[in-house]
């Protein structure tokens, strides 16, 4: 490592270790810690034993064998519940206690006073909850149960340390963006709602046993954090951590921003479109691309998966999913596809992906989009295996309103990663609450501008041309 | 050593800082004088890189405070309007903690510690939590990390603000044993008393613009007119027999004796002197009338309000 980079490095750990240090002279920080290392574990094992023995009474094995893991899971979750509080007043505890201006007057740079907060706000949480695990380990050994096997341990090690890093994140990113302790303690739902229900989830997942979708879940907690860390540190801002003494929502000033974004310097609507609307496509154009190129794969994917597992499954089992499909799930006539309903759904969908997109920087939605388009080309491949004209289901089917359904809901989906992209990106002198709606407002702009328009298209030709054309040349 | 041209702030609708000229030279020592909220913090912030200008500029040790902020924030020493001290830390961590901040390397560290803490009679409480120290020991802590890396440039905020007599009184020696040729200071106070005992120069600052500047000297003959004299008679005050000398004007009189304002008392007091003897005064004293930087800086609010 060059030395340059190695001193910058140091600094970073001399801003964590001076906030570790007072952490750890600190009664308030170190009495949790230390119940949350030695008492709570044993009250793990007394569940663990307690479920042992229930399972050799009632003949339950996998009860047991499920719960061991999951108190492993709480065991190593409790302890980082603790990174919260400090991660939240890192900055704004700061900043009231008086202590923020002499570190920001000083020449550290902003990624070095930001990662060192994160830091810091980490290791004592997470050496904590290390610690608990050993304990809780070291008494199912004592106790006799049987240990989770090394890949189910090394999962929940795993899990609880970026899970650690998430919370920190998203809690120091709050700490920079608040005005006071009390504030940034308010906003802390908006970590422990969606922490809450990832631990349900990933309880869920520990119960059925399904690892594939538990490291996944470790794979996506690991790139929000760093796109989080990224954020923060992209609107980290030494004037507006000063400046802001009071909060207020200010929705005037909102409206304005998002009209000023939204309307450009468009005086007509046909200016509007000629300039705005044009500019905004031409600075999503790379997230066009990609999604673009995304939603090719992911059609390729969906034909591909297709054709390699439907074959081999037997005929038995496809009657037998056609006999239960009816009952378990209501699929609409085709009386139902009517103009509006096919306009309320295609809306509703791009709706969802761009709110779920919103709160995962793109992923959730990116994910919906994959599905969307992954769909299409399993349909295509499904036709295929049936021995039906692909070909002809494709151009009669699907390509009429798909020229303009399938566009819009590119358009919808770059969408979500651009606003994702202006998020962890740099812009000096912008808050982040002024970053955002400006992105939103030119969203909105396509939205209303192309997205719909060609989803009005694309329902009408699916209503009126689509059926006509498929009867008369699909076959 | 430090340059402003028209630096302004405007946060929204609000102009905090508006339109600052200022040139401190190198060993000068500047007050910027103003009441609360009048911008002084945020001129400070400002030459401190934390606050971008919203127009104008500003340099310090000929750095530009918006294109060089990490360069600026070296050469700068700031003593914030509070202390920011880590109060279970104790002075030797603190000041050990601050000096690998601006990366200076162990031995320096230890011995400008050991100096500074030395200089403002901290050494015997250098290992106890800051916690436990009083409210003078603290903001002088605050000053030793303000000089751990020797600026060039000081910034002190409020130095006194909110302290005991006493205290101030010590903070305010060691401010100004820290004056030397080639160390220039602002100090942002809105104490009188503190301004003209630690400036060379005086910058009333109000609204967030300067309404004037200079020595207490310049500000004092701007502001409040020529110099006035009170002569005190043995044989009281006969002003008929008197004949003035140009540029002499009779402004009052008591029991004691009358009072001149003098344009060129160089030239005009000995020849007043003289007019005095002549007309048979018996003079016993003549004293220039004392005006305290008090008076000037309400003259200055005056002409504002008049305005």
């Amino acid at each position: 490592m060059p030395k340059r980079r190695q001193e910058a490095l140091q600094i970073v750990w001399l801003v964590a270790w001076r906030e570790l240090r007072d952490q750890l002279r600190d009664w308030r920080i170190i009495i949790p810690m230390f119940i949350l290392t030695v008492i709570l574990p044993f009250l793990a094992n007394a569940g663990a034993q307690a479920a042992m023995n229930f399972a050799s009474r009632y003949g339950t094995p996998l009860i047991a064998e499920r719960l061991v893991p999951f108190l492993l899971l709480v065991v190593g979750f409790f302890p980082i519940t603790v990174s919260l509080v400090i991660a939240l007043e890192a900055f704004v505890g700061e900043k009231e206690r008086g202590t923020i201006e002499p570190l920001l007057v000083s020449p550290l740079e902003d990624w070095q006073i930001y990662m060192g907060k994160l830091l810091a706000g980490t290791v004592a949480p997470l050496i904590t909850s290390y610690l608990g695990i050993a304990v809780y380990l070291l008494g199912l050994v004592f106790q006799g149960i049987p240990l989770p096997d090394p890949n189910r341990m090394a999962q929940t090690l795993t899990l609880t340390t970026v899970q650690a890093f998430l919370m920190v994140s998203g809690a120091i990113l709050i700490s920079t963006q608040s005005t006071s302790v009390r504030a940034a303690n308010l906003m802390s739902s908006f970590i422990i709602i969606p922490m809450a229900l990832l631990i349900q989830g990933e309880a869920v997942m520990l119960f059925w046993g399904n690892d594939q979708v538990l490291w996944l879940a470790v794979a996506g907690v690991a790139v929000l954090t760093v796109l989080l860390a990224r954020v923060g540190i992209a609107h980290f801002q030494r004037e507006a951590l000063l400046g802001r003494e009071i909060d207020v929502l200010n929705l005037r000033w909102v409206g304005q921003v998002f009209w000023r974004a939204f309307k450009g310097q468009a005086k007509s609507v046909g200016q509007w479109y000629r300039l705005e609307v044009r500019a905004a496509l031409r600075r999503q154009a790379p997230a066009i691309w990609v999604v673009t190129a995304i939603g090719l794969l992911s059609m390729a994917g969906g034909y591909a998966l297709i054709q390699a597992n439907l074959p081999s499954v037997s005929q038995d089992v496809m009657d037998e999913f056609s006999s239960i499909l009816p009952v378990g799930v209501d699929v609409p006539s085709l009386d139902q596809f009517s103009f509006f309903y096919i306009l309320g759904h295609n809306l509703r969908a791009v709706v969802v992906i761009f709110l779920l997109g919103l709160f995962s920087f793109g992923t959730l939605g990116a994910l919906l989009f994959v599905l969307n388009t992954a769909v299409v080309g399993g349909l295509v491949s499904l036709l295929d295996v049936m021995g039906l004209s692909a070909w002809k289901v494709a151009v009669f089917g699907i390509l009429p309103h798909g020229i303009f359904e399938l566009p819009a809901l590119v358009l919808s989906s770059a969408s979500v990663l651009y606003v994702a992209i202006i998020l962890v990106t740099p812009r000096s002198q912008r808050s982040l609450g002024e970053v955002s709606i400006e992105a939103i407002a030119e969203c909105a702009r396509l939205f209303v501008g192309v997205i719909c328009p060609l989803f009005i298209l694309a329902a009408a030709v699916e209503t009126w041309v689509t059926p006509v054309l498929l009867s008369t040349f699909g076959g | 050593m430090i340059q402003t041209e028209d630096l302004s702030k405007q946060f929204g609708d609000f102009l905090a800082v508006d339109g600052v000229t200022i040139n401190v030279q190198p060993g000068q020592v500047l007050a910027l004088l103003g009441q609360n909220g009048a911008g002084k913090t945020t001129t400070v912030r400002m030459l401190t890189s934390l606050l971008a200008p919203t127009r104008g500029w500003a340099r310090l040790a000929g750095y530009d405070v918006v294109r060089e902020p990490t360069r600026v924030r070296s050469l700068v020493g700031v003593l914030t309007e509070q202390h920011g001290l880590y109060l279970r830390m104790t002075a030797v961590e603190y000041l050990d903690f601050y000096g690998k901040v601006f990366r200076l390397d162990s031995a320096t560290r230890q011995k400008r510690s050991a100096e500074l803490l030395d200089y403002f009679g901290i050494t015997e409480f250098a290992r106890r939590p800051i916690g436990q120290y009083s409210k003078g020991m603290r903001q002088k802590l605050a000053l030793a990390r303000t000089l751990l890396h020797e600026p060039p440039v000081l910034l002190l905020d409020e130095p006194t603000s909110a302290m005991d007599p006493e205290s101030a009184r010590l903070v305010r020696q060691a401010i100004a044993g820290l004056r030397s040729a080639n160390r220039t200071i602002i100090i942002c106070t809105h104490n009188l008393v503190e301004a003209e005992l630690l400036a060379d120069k005086i910058a009333i600052i109000y609204r967030g613009r300067i309404l004037t500047q200079g020595t207490v000297e310049e500000l004092r003959r701007s502001l409040l007119g020529p110099a006035e004299y009170n002569v005190r008679l043995r044989n009281g005050w006969r002003p008929g027999t008197l004949n003035l000398p140009p540029g002499v004007t009779l402004t009052g009189e008591t029991d004691a004796g009358p009072r001149f304002r003098v344009e060129d008392p160089l030239a005009a007091n000995p020849e007043l002197l003289k007019s005095l003897i002549a007309s048979g005064a018996e003079v016993v004293a003549m004293q220039e009338v004392p005006h305290t930087l008090e008076e000037i800086y309400l003259a200055a609010m005056s002409k504002v309000n008049d305005a």
